[in-house]
């Protein structure tokens, strides 16, 4: 055999391995999540100072790691454009994909992926100048709008402008740096986003207080995390790791009291906590894995507050993400 | 056998078809472990999402383009663009280059060190850094709309593009453009014809001058015999921004600024090393017959030096081909944007959509290859 052929063989031999075995599997071997995120965006996905991670987002992937390893810093971040994300999360590159990405029918059905939950009820809207004057959506017939590029973004604009029989000249960007350089220089008169991004972006324009964001929200646009499809035991953890969030703070539950309440005689916490029950190995998890969750990351409203809540930069009320017993949208199934 | 293998030849032969089969087989197993993992995960495959409703806007389109259109009308939307920034590009990127490489041999000190300056400080620098550079320098120096510069003629420029008024195609718009055509085809044939003048009785003709005034006056006597009636459409501040007339959006000229700018540097260098190249007794024997600088250059170095030039310069034409897909930086709807873009992440089939965008590519670059493959055969030195 010349050194040629050998090498080949070799190489085939090589890709021929291929990993099969569960996510949840792959996740306990290697110690850590592998985890999609933006990296860029406030309140989201954010490296802060010090290179550390923080956001609603980041906050998901930590309560995985929290629930499946028992340790939310045992997270790998992956930070992932709107184009990359998708083939990332296909290709297996990330365990999950925790980015602002909006639940549809396409992306769940034909992309291969299950959406795992909505951690982030939001909707597009419009941030103009204030002094254009414009109090409205309706009146921005004519206008020049910033978008950026890979999101629906595009398609719900098009649709709004259409139906309300307006005109529009559109620019799309690849990076969301370029849409705020564009926007901040004149060269459009809008600049459209989901409205938690848009209040995100506002805080990083020099002069953040002549920027007004309209009151209509254009679109309905559930942001929430997504796994790869066929891999129902993973799902059910992604799924129950946000659930058991959205439990916590409908019981009480805090990363302050969650110690005391071990103890507690409510038989909802006793099970949410592992103390009675076999939720968790019902799931492949530890007993503890949803203390785990509520002790080192927090219950949803914790997440929400310091995240993106009004002592934030961002200034978001609950709104739509507040607890169904509080006139939102956010509710768990039974633990039990 | 042994004795088969033994020999050289068929030695030679069955390891290259050993070579071929594993390349094949490996080609192969790629393939089908891709099929394979594609369908497990239930992602759908084939081509009939261009025929899926597209539902965004496309607001700098050749062709007619609504949200209504489909996947497989913006990816001819994002060709077109592609091709126009790239036929725009090399045609200025050409005349650019020319000029520089020329300027770079000149005996005036100031203007070979100018040539020089300008295609050592941007042959060195990233084309993506300079097509940002340039894109956010025109949108930060330009006005708003409601502060528009306005030129002669009802041209504006502004932060949002550069508006020109438009013609409207009446009787004499069509006259007009029908002489130049006229004009360009004559020119093509009078060069032609002096060529072949000096070719067999050494005589000049002065053909940019005769050129050029017919480019000036055929015109203007076609715009009277048309009935003088020019009818423009000029662009005028409506609401927010500029309406009517043709607009040249920033992102067109900043990508296509740059991607001049930076092509013309090694064009340059490719026509100053073809000159040089061009031995020196050949400018001596050339001024002994009493040839004029400009003579010299243009019936003995220019010809000889085109010569050595052009493959280079093909090389270069592909680069500025291939450098447009950075318009995605700036975004100019061209295929990387809308196809790559866009396309890719409402319909996620990356597979696919890489594969066509690919294709484009490589076949702009084959096809501008062979054309100049075919000019490059034509002005070698026929000899006789």
């Amino acid at each position: 055999m010349t050194k040629f052929t050998k090498l080949s063989l070799a190489a085939l031999a090589l890709i021929g391995m291929s990993a099969t075995a569960g996510t949840l599997q792959d996740v306990q071997k290697a110690g850590f999540v592998k985890c999609g995120v933006d990296g860029g965006l406030p309140g989201f996905s954010e490296v802060v100072s010090g290179g550390v991670y923080k956001g609603i987002d980041v906050d998901g992937c930590r309560a995985m790691a929290a629930s499946v390893l028992g340790d939310a810093s045992k997270v790998k971040y992956v930070n992932l454009n709107s184009k990359e994300r998708f083939a990332a999360l296909q290709s297996g590159e990330i365990d999950i994909l925790v980015r602002n990405t909006t639940w549809t029918n396409t992306r769940d059905a034909a992309l291969g992926f299950n959406f795992v939950a909505v951690n982030f009820y939001d909707g597009q809207g419009f941030m103009v100048r204030k002094k254009l004057g414009v109090k409205s959506a309706l009146e921005l017939d004519g206008a020049s709008v910033c978008i950026q590029t890979g999101t629906t973004t595009e398609l719900n604009v098009a649709d709004y402008f259409k139906a309300n029989g307006m005109k529009y000249k559109s620019i799309s960007y690849d990076s969301n740096d370029q849409v705020l350089a564009s926007y901040e220089s004149g060269r459009c008169d809008v600049l459209t986003s989901d409205s938690s991004q848009l209040y995100g972006l506002r805080t990083k324009l020099k002069d953040s207080a002549s920027h007004v964001v309209l009151p209509e929200i254009i679109s309905k646009e559930p942001l929430g995390p997504v796994v790869r499809q066929g891999d129902d035991q993973w799902f059910n953890i992604a799924r129950w790791t946000f659930n058991a969030m959205v439990s916590a703070e409908e019981n009480g539950l805090t990363s302050k009291n969650v110690d005391s309440m071990k103890s507690s005689k409510n038989p909802t916490i006793r099970r949410i906590l592992g103390v009675e029950g076999k939720l968790g190995e019902n799931l492949g998890l530890s007993k503890d894995w949803a203390y785990n969750i509520i002790k080192q990351v927090g219950n949803y409203g914790e997440v929400f507050e310091r995240n993106v809540g009004l002592n934030t930069p961002l200034k978001i009320a609950r709104g739509l993400n507040a607890q169904w017993k509080n006139g939102g949208l956010q509710y768990s199934p039974p633990f039990r | 056998m042994l004795a088969l293998l033994r020999n050289q030849k068929v030695r030679g032969i069955l390891f290259q078809i050993l070579t071929i089969l594993s390349v094949v087989a490996f080609l192969w197993y790629i393939g089908d472990n891709t099929m394979t993992n594609i369908e497990q995960r239930g992602i759908k495959t084939g081509f009939a999402f261009l025929d899926g409703t597209a539902g965004f806007e496309i607001d700098e389109a050749p062709i007619s383009f609504s949200s209504s259109d489909t996947y497989g009308r913006v990816f001819l939307v994002g060709l077109l663009n592609t091709l126009i920034v790239t036929f725009v590009g090399i045609i200025f990127a050409t005349i650019l280059g020319l000029l520089v490489g020329i300027l770079r041999l000149s005996k005036n000190w100031l203007i070979r060190k100018i040539a020089t300056a300008y295609i050592d400080i941007f042959r060195n620098i990233p084309i993506l850094l300079q097509i940002l550079f340039w894109y956010n320098v025109v949108l930060n120096a330009m006005p708003s709309p409601k502060q528009s510069l306005e030129f002669v003629g009802g041209i504006f420029v502004n932060n949002r593009g550069l508006y020109i008024p438009k013609p409207d195609m009446n009787s004499t718009t069509i006259f007009v453009l029908t002489s130049l055509a006229i004009v360009f085809v004559s020119i093509y044939l009078l060069n032609k014809w002096a060529n072949k003048r000096q070719e067999t009785t050494g005589e000049d003709f002065p053909v940019i001058i005769v050129g050029f005034s017919a480019l000036v006056l055929v015109p203007i006597v076609a715009y009277f015999i048309g009935g003088a009636d020019f009818n423009f459409d000029y662009p005028a501040l409506r609401g927010f921004n500029f309406q009517g007339g043709k607009t040249i959006s920033p992102e067109f000229l900043a990508l296509t600024f740059a991607l001049v700018i930076y092509t013309a540097t090694f064009i340059a260098e490719a026509i100053r090393s073809g000159i040089e190249a061009v031995s020196k007794g050949q400018k001596e024997a050339a001024a002994s017959i009493g040839l004029s600088g400009y003579q010299a250059l243009k019936l003995v170095v220019l010809p000889q030096a085109i010569r050595i030039a052009i493959p280079p310069v093909i090389n270069q034409y592909l680069n500025l081909a291939k450098n447009s897909s950075l318009a995605a930086a700036v975004g100019y709807p061209e295929i990387i944007t809308l196809f790559a873009g866009i396309t890719l992440n409402q319909v996620g089939q990356a597979i696919e959509i890489i594969a066509i965008t690919m294709l484009v590519y490589l076949t702009i670059s084959l096809v501008v290859s062979a054309l100049l493959n075919w000019f490059n055969h034509k002005m070698k030195i026929k000899e006789r």
